[in-house]
């Protein structure tokens, strides 16, 4: 599936999208993935309650299944307006 | 209803007008323009707004939906920039349509409570001090539970 980053999130990381293979089951797995990979990661996710996930491009929760998720995207709180 | 996630600036009056015209059986429009505001202690020289393309479409227009039909709103109209802007230029506007005012008024702040903590765009203010990322506002997320 791919990945999004947004804001801080992108800049702690690095990138602003990347592929990633995976049989993490909900959000809260993919992320525990992701923070064992690299510094970089475990930095960017470390606080989640600083963090808003969408997956396929609507807002869920940190415990949403992401079987058959095509897009995963980690951002900050929203500041529109 | 038209939604409008746009690079370049926007003219307020033409919009406005635009919007207005051809509703014969509304008797209240309001509308709301955010505009980037200069920091008195600390200049600003731009701020940038990234946002997530499509995501932000399909969040704007279901903001939108549910305004139109918890109001009774005859039309809304939400336009929102992205991109580089100085202190002074407009980022957003949204517009509402109704009979009456109350609900042109509740369906435009409605908008603007959605708007700003559901609608997937950030803020980086950038200083002669550097650039920081404008943080999210418990207010703002309190402000939702009016509705």
């Amino acid at each position: 599936m791919d990945v999004l980053y947004f804001a801080w999130v992108r800049e702690r990381i690095g990138l602003p999208r990347e592929q990633v293979e995976t049989e993490a089951s909900t959000v809260a797995d993919l992320v525990a993935e992701l923070r064992g990979r690299e510094d970089r990661y475990d930095l960017a996710f470390s606080d989640l309650s600083a963090l808003r996930v969408a997956v396929d491009q609507k807002l869920v929760d940190f415990d949403a299944p992401i079987a058959g998720a095509r897009e995963v995207a980690f951002f900050p709180p929203m500041t529109g307006g | 209803m038209r939604i409008s996630v746009q690079e370049a600036p926007f003219d307020l009056g033409r919009e406005s007008a635009a919007f207005a015209a051809g509703h014969r059986d509304m008797g209240a429009i309001v509308t709301f323009t955010g505009i980037v505001r200069d920091l008195p202690d600390d200049p600003l020289d731009a701020m940038e707004i990234e946002h997530y393309p499509g995501m932000t479409e399909a969040a704007l227009t279901e903001i939108a939906t549910q305004a139109m039909a918890r109001f009774s709103l005859g039309d809304a109209l939400i336009i929102h920039r992205y991109g580089r802007l100085t202190p002074g230029e407009m980022i957003m506007m949204v517009a509402t349509a109704a009979p009456h005012r109350k609900d042109a008024f509740d369906g435009a702040e409605f908008l603007m409570d959605y708007l700003k903590s559901r609608a997937p765009f950030w803020k980086r203010e950038i200083t002669a001090k550097g650039a920081a990322w404008v943080a999210s506002k418990d207010a703002d997320e309190d402000a939702l539970k009016r509705w």
